[in-house]
């Protein structure tokens, strides 16, 4: 496989080809919505320890004031994402279903939504890193490719592993997501400035831009901001499905694999989205706290698909009716087609993990008949971990799940979905996986 | 929009989906058959029409009465048992008697598929099971081989295809004799070669201008077939490679100790159901290992055990009990050729 690399596009083996469905947003620069009537911002929005809220009931908020403190080093704070009155800290609907603890905020509409001015300016360069760690966490920032993972915590780093490259994930490589497409386009000197405060913050020598081949406009934009001493560069990989897992990117980029069960610093790489860093590039030197994300809104019954700039905590519900939602029944989907949650009611906000608000209509819904597996392998070719998914969905029929968990690798998946998507039997793969690992993970616990 | 929330039928990711199902892949594979029927029609006659028909039938029946009598869905519409019934009619003597045809596509499904569970449970071919069962059953007539292109053979039977059931059928081989052209005789390239020393002429196997089984004499006609399904990526070309693959360097081996006493690597691909059982018998997907490493040793094991099997053998049609012989070994094959993982450890220690 590695004389492959010399020869051929920069890829990953396996994976597999979708259809892109980019095109209906990925043209339109991105607007800002309009601040909904009210806003819920629930105080887990990241891994880790919620925050705790320190407003009460009837506060005047102004937009950009925490509103929430961190809950020790693995938490992050909130705050205020419109001005308004603090109407409620209760119990909100979440998208898979449940409730969870959230500060609601009546928008008072007569307000010019001033921005809270902040007397802090930053210079990054003349920050120790610890300072620099403490003033990324202070933004709130989590990872916003989707996994909400807080960012200050994967920039410290053990001290025994050295980190040689930054990687900055810009492959987008769910089908219909566009926002980080825009953001390479729109906002460059943010993200080159967010790379460079994370190149600091994990004390890496040299960043690689990593992009699919099918945004190359990109590349031609950032090429000539790249600064002349080749520390930061942009690379064009192959487009593929899921090129832009971090296990992936890194083959792709540079022929590392993570070692099976560790992070990606054990193989000294740092791995971010570009929104992270370009979000860390706005925010960090003005010391200012993360309240808005950009989110692809698309999908069937749209009558204006877009990239929309919206508050968080802003209901699914207003961001449809804004882009002219027309469905009666829709599967509406937070995130991409491959790996997305279902949404269970349209009153549950965005969060600042939510890269996308996809409607599939039936597609979300449509339930084929299962049938049994023929061997057929098409899985083992599709699963970039090359893991076999025949023998594991066989085992989990058999609700073998520690024999699935030792002897075939199952905490390996990372669920992209693509021996779901080329079964078939249409054997639900990936839902079996996660339902194995669920019980898995209950049984060492119980037994300690 | 309505004030109620939504109520639907909600799946987990993915939510896209783009595979053949395993109906429009069965269906596939009998088009694919169907240019092979039509020639082996031409190639022997009715006889050869009539036997297909019995034996899809018979197989289509009884997946059908099984189903019926487990209480399930009848799963004839996945074609899979169509599959079967052809698969097995090409691997028969045209002259095969009807009733015997029937039994074999009987067994074919009743033992080799619904016994195990049925479509995605068996460990063996069907089709080959069937064929094993008559081979046993009825070992005159599994080898008793008519000329093909006989004048008469599109208005008249091959006097041993419409044997009563339980009846011997009528001996062919006056009749082959009176119909043959250029002396013609009826037997098989691999008989010729085993219990005469003749070797058929490689284009003559090529182009499929001999004696055989029903569907496995135009190598030509198989190679296409088995392409456009390799095309619409409903075949796992790897399996033919490597059963083409372990036959040329077994055949080469012998072939190069005594190139007097062994047939040349090119006899032994062409001649016989080894082409047609590389193609479409070997790659049967579930009794073939899934694994990439498992896919290479399980087709070199057919394509060897095929050659030692035909040369050491009492029997002259081998390819058969090399793969049931590959199908039984699958699961073990399996077991020690799971791939290495994205970021496998070296050795178990680091995984401290």
């Amino acid at each position: 496989m590695n004389l492959l690399r010399l020869f051929g596009k920069k890829t990953f083996p396996r994976g597999i080809h979708l259809e892109e469905h980019k095109a209906e947003t990925n043209a339109k620069p991105t607007r800002r919505l309009p601040f909904a009537p009210e806003i819920i911002v629930p105080l887990a929005q990241h891994v880790g320890k919620p925050a705790k809220a320190i407003v009460f009931k009837g506060q005047l908020v102004t937009r950009g004031e925490l509103i929430a403190i961190a809950d020790g080093f693995m938490s992050v704070p909130i705050h205020a994402p419109v001005t308004g009155t603090i109407k409620e800290i209760g119990l909100a609907k979440t998208a898979q279903g449940g409730k969870q603890a959230a500060i609601i905020i009546t928008t008072s509409l007569s307000s010019g939504q001033q921005l809270l001015d902040s007397d802090i300016q930053f210079d990054y360069l003349q920050m120790s890193r610890e300072e620099l760690i403490q003033a990324v966490q202070n933004t709130g920032i989590v990872g916003l490719g989707g996994a909400a993972f807080p960012t200050h915590v994967k920039m410290q780093t053990p001290a025994d592993c050295s980190i040689h490259t930054v990687l900055v994930n810009g492959c987008e490589c769910e089908p219909f997501l566009t926002t980080d497409h825009r953001l390479m386009l729109e906002r460059i000197e943010h993200l080159l400035q967010g790379i460079r405060i994370s190149m600091k913050c994990v004390d890496a020598p040299k960043a690689i831009i990593g992009i699919e081949d099918n945004k190359m406009d990109v590349l031609h934009a950032i090429e000539p901001h790249l600064p002349d001493d080749n520390s930061i560069r942009i690379k064009a990989i192959a487009t593929k499905y899921p090129q832009g897992a971090q296990k992936m990117l890194a083959y792709s980029l540079l022929g590392i694999e993570i070692p099976s069960g560790s992070r990606s610093s054990d193989a000294g790489l740092a791995i971010f989205n570009v929104a992270t860093l370009a979000k860390i590039g706005a925010l960090l030197p003005k010391g200012h706290g993360l309240i808005e994300r950009t989110i692809t809104v698309t999908g069937d019954s749209l009558e204006n698909p877009g990239n929309y700039l919206a508050p968080i905590g802003t209901p699914l519900r207003y961001i449809l009716d804004h882009a002219g939602f027309k469905g009666k029944e829709a599967g509406v989907i937070l995130g991409g087609p491959m790996m997305g949650i279902p949404v269970r009611s349209l009153d549950v906000p965005i969060t600042k993990g939510t890269g996308g608000v996809l409607v599939l209509d039936e597609r979300a819904t449509r339930r084929d008949d299962i049938s049994p597996c023929i061997k057929c392998s098409s899985c083992l070719q599709a699963c970039p971990i090359n893991l076999n998914p025949s023998e594991l969905g066989l085992l989990a029929a058999k609700r073998q799940y520690d024999v699935m968990e030792e002897k075939y690798h199952l905490n390996d998946c990372f669920e992209c979905g693509c021996c779901s998507y080329v079964c078939p039997s249409n054997i639900p793969l990936v839902q079996y996986f996660r339902i194995a690992k669920t019980l898995n993970r209950e049984r060492h616990l119980q037994n300690g | 929009m309505a004030k109620s929330d939504l109520k639907i039928d909600i799946r987990t990711s993915p939510y896209i989906r783009k595979a053949p199902t395993v109906a429009q892949i069965m269906r596939n594979v009998v088009y694919a058959l169907l240019p092979l029927v039509i020639y082996s029609v031409y190639h022997f006659g009715i006889s050869a029409l009539a036997l297909i028909l019995v034996t899809a039938m018979s197989c289509m029946a009884t997946e059908h009465f099984f189903c019926k009598m487990s209480g399930k869905k009848s799963t004839i519409l996945d074609a899979s048992a169509a599959v079967s019934g052809l698969l097995l009619a090409m691997t028969l003597p045209p002259g095969f008697p009807l009733w015997m045809g029937a039994v074999a596509g009987f067994t074919a499904i009743a033992m080799g598929k619904t016994l195990f569970g049925g479509l995605g449970f068996n460990l063996f071919n069907p089709a080959l099971v069937g064929r094993a069962f008559v081979q046993a059953a009825f070992p005159v007539s599994i080898t008793t081989w008519t000329p093909a292109l006989a004048t008469d053979r599109f208005v008249e039977f091959i006097p041993s295809t419409l044997a009563l059931p339980f009846m011997k059928p009528l001996p062919t081989a006056d009749w082959s004799i009176q119909v043959a052209i250029d002396g013609f005789t009826g037997a098989t390239p691999l008989a010729l070669m085993k219990f005469q020393g003749i070797i058929t002429d490689s284009y003559d196997l090529f182009m499929g201008n001999v004696a055989g089984s029903t569907g496995e004499t135009s190598v030509l006609l198989i190679l296409v077939c088995g392409a456009y399904l390799v095309y619409k990526q409903m075949l796992d070309w790897r399996i033919p490679a490597a059963v083409i693959i372990g036959t040329a360097i077994s055949a080469e081996l012998f072939y190069f100790i005594d190139p007097d006493k062994y047939p040349s690597p090119a006899f032994m691909l062409f001649s016989g159901g080894l082409m047609f059982a590389a193609v479409f018998m070997a790659s049967d997907m579930v009794a073939s290992p899934v694994t990439p490493l498992g896919i290479f040793v399980f087709g070199c094991l057919v394509g060897i055990l095929t050659v030692v099997i035909r040369l050491f053998g009492g029997l002259t049609e081998a390819v058969m009990y090399a793969i049931l012989f590959g199908n039984a070994a699958t699961p073990i094959i399996e077991t020690y050729t799971q791939p290495r993982i994205y970021g496998a450890r070296k050795n178990k220690q680091d995984k401290s």
